[in-house]
């Protein structure tokens, strides 16, 4: 077992030396246009995946069996902790989380090794000689300044445990899915790099690098929503987003692929933004960067501080430093080459994807400059102070009312050349949009406009899937049939952009129609919300696991029969000292209803607070429509090897 | 590792309630503005939450405080100005448009100026250099092949 730790200890050790040989020599081969150099790059980065996998399950094997002589696992784990939390332990503090990061990178790296057979030799060792210089990078920070195998000189016989609030399926799964959407966004980064170095970008490159970004957007979705519902229903008000640096940290690589996915696909059809987009692929694996840096440092104070240190964060900003800086150094030198020659008239396809592109970099530059203005503005100008939701929600909210309010004009859009026609087409959606604004409106009079106008917005996204799928399936007979038999790209777009109706639907109902009461309940008491009745049946203490916890049970009515009945807790972690609330939520398609309860009070009774949250559950449904419109588009035949390797022939042939 | 503990407790120490019972106002319209006020006041013990949401001591102390004044019949801006001039803008979670923070709030909509505008000098550009020139004598031959007439 000590065995094990040493030699995985050792592993790290030797990826680190295979990915500085892996970075040099097909870099150089590449070059010098020495085969044999460049026909290495795949051996080394399916080696040091191999290296680190195993390292990483050492670790997890420690973590299993609560090996305390690791400085890591002593600090974070616990040996009455469930098993899952165990194993989730092994990334819910600071070197175990980087171990996965360079897991996921090295794994990217050799899945691009595996799956770009059809990838011409000379760009294929270049992004892997990039991606290697990556991981070489952050082997060398783990190993250096945040070793997850080092060791204490009298291991005791139990753990100090993990921050309660991380032992809960939502969040055990969340940092996986963020860093397989961060580190994702380095095999486009890579292929960038390798594109300027070539001094090439074509639609083969831009079919190349989608599957990876739409991965890896896939991922940060998912993540994002994940983290986003355990926000909702773990951190006990029922809020859904905090603009937290942290969270923020994954909002901004989140807005750039989606601008990159967009970009890229004028790249591919219309041969026109390459330089934009290059550059795009560039921001987005540097804001992921930024986001690892700002989780990991600490340098911005937020909730998930959990596992910060100022000295690691040096080494971060100098790793961020060497490779934004390099490479938009490197894109100012080799911009120029990118010539595009697809042209396109204002009121065009492109165009509409231009804007939407300026409108999610402006949004992800907004958040950005939000996020680190406490910075800024203390080491300029010597003031303390705060960017708050406040903020965020007016500077922010404008650009995504734009986004939506462009979408379905743009994605029905011909390419190259439209004219007013086009947009006339789209009135009657128009009329729609603004009936239903109309009749929110008029039912809910005097209150704010926030919601009806969110409901107009994603009433408009959906019913604009709806209008051009109707379209794309053109005039006379069997139209279903033809619906069904569009391109899986198309009903992958056409997915994800309803997800984001549906998440914008969600946002809208639950910012401008929550309704909330707070009380003092004795046990059989009842009240009634919104048409709903609430009893408290009883409170009850229980001990869990690894905690005590005190347990209400309420009964939800309505109209006298039982809809469900809930159990708020208030838990209490004895090992770390820190008590967590679970809410007690009763979901349905329309509405949440989220019930709260809080401490005894001295007059007897408890404290209840308790929301009605319309249509909470969409904004994630969204995310999920999202996610899996993009593993539709995944799916498309035009990824599959053979097709592209057939389309290339085709294009030499002409 | 005992510090960030320590740090957590403090944090997260009751996070149950944040608002309670018995610090509601019998006058909605006085309580809603109450909650709005707090929505925009920054705890000052926690590390990125509102009066409003965060449990702590001090933030209730606040939360009470806002309620005195909104009592007393002070008028939002009063409150948030009395409360900033004790503690320092740090508390306010909007922050002014004051000095510096002018370039903050016009970040967005300056950028998206220089924005459309970059796109529109690109655009043009494009559409000179390559809209409008004629074919080379290359691609004539080309389309020749093609289409021969």
């Amino acid at each position: 077992m000590h065995m094990l730790n040493e030699l995985a200890h050792l592993g790290l050790t030797i990826a680190l030396a295979l990915a500085l040989l892996g970075t040099v020599i097909p870099l150089v081969g590449a070059q010098l246009n020495r085969l044999s150099w460049m026909q290495l790059a795949p051996v080394f980065s399916v080696l040091q995946f191999l290296l680190v996998a195993f390292s990483f399950s050492v670790l997890i094997q420690a973590f299993i069996k609560s090996d305390f002589s690791l400085r890591v696992v002593l600090l974070n784990s616990h040996t009455l902790k469930p098993l899952i939390y165990k194993i989730a332990g092994v990334w819910g503090n600071h070197e175990g989380s980087l171990l996965l990061w360079v897991l996921i990178l090295t794994l990217f790296a050799a899945c691009a090794a595996w799956f770009a057979k059809n990838l011409p030799l000379r760009l294929l060792a270049r992004v892997l000689g990039v991606q290697s210089a990556i991981s070489a990078t952050f082997l060398s920070f783990l190993l250096f300044t945040s070793n997850p195998f080092s060791r204490v000189d009298f291991p005791p016989f139990n753990g100090q445990g993990l921050n309660p609030l991380l032992q809960d399926p939502g969040l055990a799964f969340h940092p996986p899915f963020l860093y397989l959407g961060y580190v994702g966004l380095s095999v486009t980064f890579s292929f960038a790099i390798a594109a300027l170095l070539e001094g090439k970008v074509d639609a083969a490159w831009a079919r190349w690098v989608r599957p990876w970004t739409l991965s890896a957007w896939v991922f940060l979705t998912v993540g994002i929503g994940l983290g986003s519902w355990w926000a909702y229903y773990e951190l006990g008000w029922g809020g859904f987003w905090f603009w937290d640096p942290v969270e923020n940290a994954s909002l901004m690589p989140w807005l750039i692929s989606v601008a990159l996915l967009h970009s890229a696909i004028v790249v591919e059809k219309r041969d026109a933004l390459k330089a934009w987009t290059i550059l795009l692929a560039i921001l987005a694996f540097g804001f992921s960067l930024i986001g690892t840096f700002i989780v990991r440092s600490g340098v911005l104070t937020s909730v998930h501080a959990f596992a910060n240190d100022p000295e690691r964060g040096v080494f971060i900003l100098l790793i961020l430093t060497i490779f934004v800086g390099g490479s938009l150094l490197l894109f100012a030198f080799r911009a120029g080459s990118m010539e595009s020659n697809g042209v396109f008239s204002t009121i065009s396809r492109e165009s509409a994807l231009v804007v939407n592109n300026l409108l999610l970099v402006v949004s992800c530059f907004v958040v950005f400059v939000g996020t680190v203005w406490p910075l800024i503005a203390e080491l300029i100008s010597d003031r303390k102070l705060s960017v708050g939701p406040p903020f965020f929600n007016i500077a922010f909210t404008p650009l995504i009312i734009g986004l939506a309010v462009i979408l379905p004009i743009g994605s029905t859009l011909p390419w190259k050349r439209a004219t007013r026609r086009h947009l006339i087409k789209l009135w009657p959606l128009i009329i729609l949009c603004f009936a239903s604004v109309g009749l929110i409106w008029a039912i809910q009079t005097g209150r704010s406009l926030l919601g009806p106008i969110g409901m107009g917005l994603g009433v408009w996204l959906i019913l604009g899937v709806l209008v051009e799928l109707y379209q794309r399936a053109g005039k006379g007979h069997s139209k279903f049939l033809r619906i069904l038999r569009l391109p899986l790209a198309d009903w992958g777009k056409a997915t994800a952009h309803a997800g984001l109706g549906i998440t914008i639907c969600g946002v809208a109902g639950l910012t401008a129609w929550q309704v909330e009461d707070i009380r003092i309940m004795k046990v059989g008491e009842r009240f009634n919300i919104a048409g709903f009745s609430l009893v408290l049946d009883s409170v009850e203490k229980f001990t869990g696991p690894n905690y005590f916890t005190t347990m209400a049970t309420v009964k939800l009515l309505r109209e006298d029969q039982l809809v469900s009945v809930l159990y708020p807790e208030r838990r209490y972690y004895p090992v770390a000292e820190v008590p967590t609330t679970e809410a007690g939520i009763d979901s349905a398609l329309l509405r949440d209803v989220y019930v709260v309860v809080g401490e005894a009070q001295p007059e007897g009774g408890y404290a209840v607070r308790t929301f009605i949250k319309p249509l909470a559950n969409w904004i994630w449904a969204g995310a999920i429509f999202m996610g899996f419109g993009g593993l539709l588009s995944l799916l498309d035949r035009r990824y599959r090897v053979a097709h592209s390797i057939r389309n290339q022939r085709k294009e030499v042939e002409f | 590792m005992r510090a960030t503990l320590a740090i957590l407790l403090v944090v997260w120490a009751g996070l149950v309630l944040a608002v309670e019972p018995d610090e509601i106002m019998t006058n909605i319209n006085l309580e809603e503005r109450a909650r709005a006020i707090s929505k925009s006041l920054r705890c000052l013990q926690c590390r990125n939450e509102s009066i409003d949401e965060s449990n702590s001591e001090i933030a209730r102390d606040l939360r009470v405080l806002v309620r005195a004044r909104l009592a007393n019949g002070d008028t939002d801006k009063e409150i948030l100005d009395f409360v900033v001039s004790r503690y320092g803008e740090y508390v306010l979670l909007t922050p002014n448009g004051k000095g510096i923070n002018f370039f903050l709030w016009l970040s967005g909509p300056f950028s998206f100026l220089v924005g459309v505008s970059c796109f529109y000098v690109f655009h043009r550009r494009a559409q000179r250099t390559l809209g409008t020139r004629p074919l080379t004598a290359q691609e004539q031959e080309k389309i020749n092949t093609i289409l021969p007439l």
